[in-house]
């Protein structure tokens, strides 16, 4: 088998270097070589989404995506998500304020052990940029791939429903890609 | 671990050439190949990446010189990138309103992210979710031919009921599996008339969806009638001017298998009688299961519930279960009968067409309608 050279992702908006193994997938590409365990591992089999993340702007679990086929992707993790209202193209920067939907989260304790709360936040963005709000039901449908075990899905609807109602309110609107 | 090799597909003919390869695997949204890679099921020592061809639009088919215009204006079928994304497949306003049995079924499938991931063919050419032949510990004839089937005496309540050709008197034999296949696509497919379009060292072909996929007939290792080398380009929708519809049951209201699936396309004559029917059930076999003793009763007559009833009374004709899915058989009678009715339109839809609520048999969809409306349904 020919030697490939490492390879480069593009995350949060900085370029960083990865091992060419065709078997990494990009959730273990951040976790183990990058030092960004934001990300959480939870089933590594794509039935948790505790490592939902954002390609391109669109909602991936990490866990099922290779690395090799990531290349040349803007990949967002949670630890970009901050800055992201900014500048979609920014590094990460943890002094920024926090992202409206992490804000929402806090205000409506939206999390008990926070283990699957990243990946619930990645989702949430996208359920509220996609505009898949009108109804309790239609967000429980969007986030039915964030499992959590404490069970504090009502209070992440409640999130989710009160960071929809202000950019519905807002005259700016709109939750810029992440 | 054996080497796995990478390569990022350029063209069609490249893809191919790299996968007519012994021990080639072609790799799309993942969702799918990589999980099989974890659990040791598939052993590939060539990964074929093709995400990045360019066969992911959705367009109404040429006309053709034989249009008849039967169709009242949706005279030209549509086909679809191997490639368009689940997501982007079942939101597509073409498929939304002709075609609505597969926004359904794709709705009623996984998760947003999974969806958004997955490719239109991969959905087709996933594996079965037998529990034993994703656990490389366990005798499965379908990963490791002549091992064995654990499910016929172990855990088989998502098994199949028809076209296994398991004989008790028999038992477990070199080549027995009772797997089912996931898809719910395939299924709403299959009763479109729905084929794949190939392209493979041999040239260019066209394959049904229902022959895309096989039963285990001797050789249950072979899930699909793909050649080696042969890659899916397009997903071809016939013309169709009717009313399709899509009903899944499940252990719960979202991201779960089908326990019993069921897609209905019915077309009218002027009359208002049932021109073509096709109906299949999911979840049921090794490919999405025609019925067409059920559709013969229906051709020719007028919906109403006495026919529908009728025609439900075959759906379990001819089926064999196992010690944990007998309930299958009453299921897959039930659940004809209400998609014919719903798809007629005499009895409502459980949401609105096209989503997932409407393809879910309770949970969401009756959690999310309002309460009194419940209470008249039960009463």
């Amino acid at each position: 088998m020919p030697e490939t050279p490492p390879f480069v992702l593009r995350i949060n908006g900085v370029d960083r270097s990865v091992a060419p193994d065709p078997r990494t997938t990009v959730l273990d590409a951040l976790r183990e070589q990058l030092q960004l365990t934001g990300t959480k591992k939870g089933c590594d089999h794509g039935q948790c989404g505790a490592c939902t993340i954002h390609v391109d702007g669109e909602p991936r679990l990490a866990c099922l995506t290779l690395a090799v086929m990531a290349d040349g992707r803007d990949i967002r993790t949670i630890e970009g998500l901050q800055d992201a209202d900014a500048d979609g193209d920014s590094p990460a920067d943890s002094s920024a304020p926090l992202h409206p939907v992490q804000a929402a989260f806090i205000e409506h304790d939206a999390f008990q052990c926070g283990y699957c709360t990243s990946g619930q936040i990645m989702s949430a963005v996208a359920c509220i940029r996609q505009g898949r709000t009108s109804s309790s039901g239609e967000i429980q449908e969007f986030m039915s791939g964030n499992l959590c075990r404490c069970a504090a899905y009502p209070n992440i609807i409640a999130a989710i429903e009160d960071v929809a109602a202000d950019q519905a309110s807002s005259p700016q609107g709109g939750i810029p890609a992440a | 671990m054996h080497p796995l090799s990478y390569h990022r597909a350029t063209s069609v003919s490249d893809a191919v050439t790299e996968s007519s390869q012994p021990g080639a695997a072609l790799i799309a949204g993942g969702t799918s190949v990589v999980d099989l890679l974890k659990e040791g099921s598939i052993g590939p020592s060539h990964l074929v990446d093709i995400s990045r061809l360019a066969l992911d639009e959705i367009r109404p088919a040429d006309s053709g010189a034989d249009d008849s215009g039967a169709h009242s204006g949706l005279d030209t079928g549509v086909l679809v990138g191997a490639l368009v994304s689940n997501t982007a497949l079942a939101e597509h306003p073409l498929i939304v309103e002709r075609y609505t049995a597969v926004s359904e079924a794709v709705h009623s499938g996984a998760t947003q992210q999974i969806r958004g991931m997955a490719s239109s063919a991969g959905n087709l050419l996933q594996r079965t979710r037998c529990p034993y032949f994703r656990d490389p510990d366990q005798a499965c004839n379908k990963r490791e031919p002549g091992s064995g089937c654990a499910a016929v005496h172990g855990f088989n309540r998502m098994h199949a009921i028809f076209g296994h050709g398991y004989d008790p008197s028999e038992g477990v034999g070199p080549t027995t599996c009772i797997a089912a296949h996931p898809s719910d696509l395939a299924v709403a497919l299959v009763a479109f008339d729905a084929l794949v379009h190939v392209e493979g060292p041999e040239g260019a072909r066209s394959i049904p969806v229902h022959e895309l996929l096989r039963l285990p007939e001797g050789h249950p290792e072979a899930d699909f009638t793909l050649r080696p080398g042969e890659v899916i380009t397009e997903l071809a929708l016939p013309p169709f001017a009717g009313r399709s519809h899509y009903l899944k049951v499940r252990d719960r209201a979202s991201f779960a298998y089908a326990l019993v699936s069921c897609a209905a396309t019915l077309e009218f004559d002027d009359d208002g009688r049932i021109s073509r029917a096709r109906v299949a059930l999911g979840s049921v076999a090794a490919r999405p299961w025609r019925l067409p003793a059920v559709e013969q009763i229906l051709v020719g007559e007028l919906p109403s519930a006495e026919l529908f009833a009728a025609a439900a009374a075959r759906a379990s004709d001819g089926s064999v279960a196992f010690s944990m899915n007998s309930y299958k058989r009453p299921f897959s009678r039930s659940i004809v009968r209400r998609i014919l009715s719903q798809t007629a339109g005499l009895e409502p839809l459980p949401g609105p067409p096209g989503t997932a609520l409407s393809a879910s048999v309770g949970g969401l969809a009756g959690t999310t309608r309002p309460r009194d409306e419940l209470v008249g349904e039960a009463s």
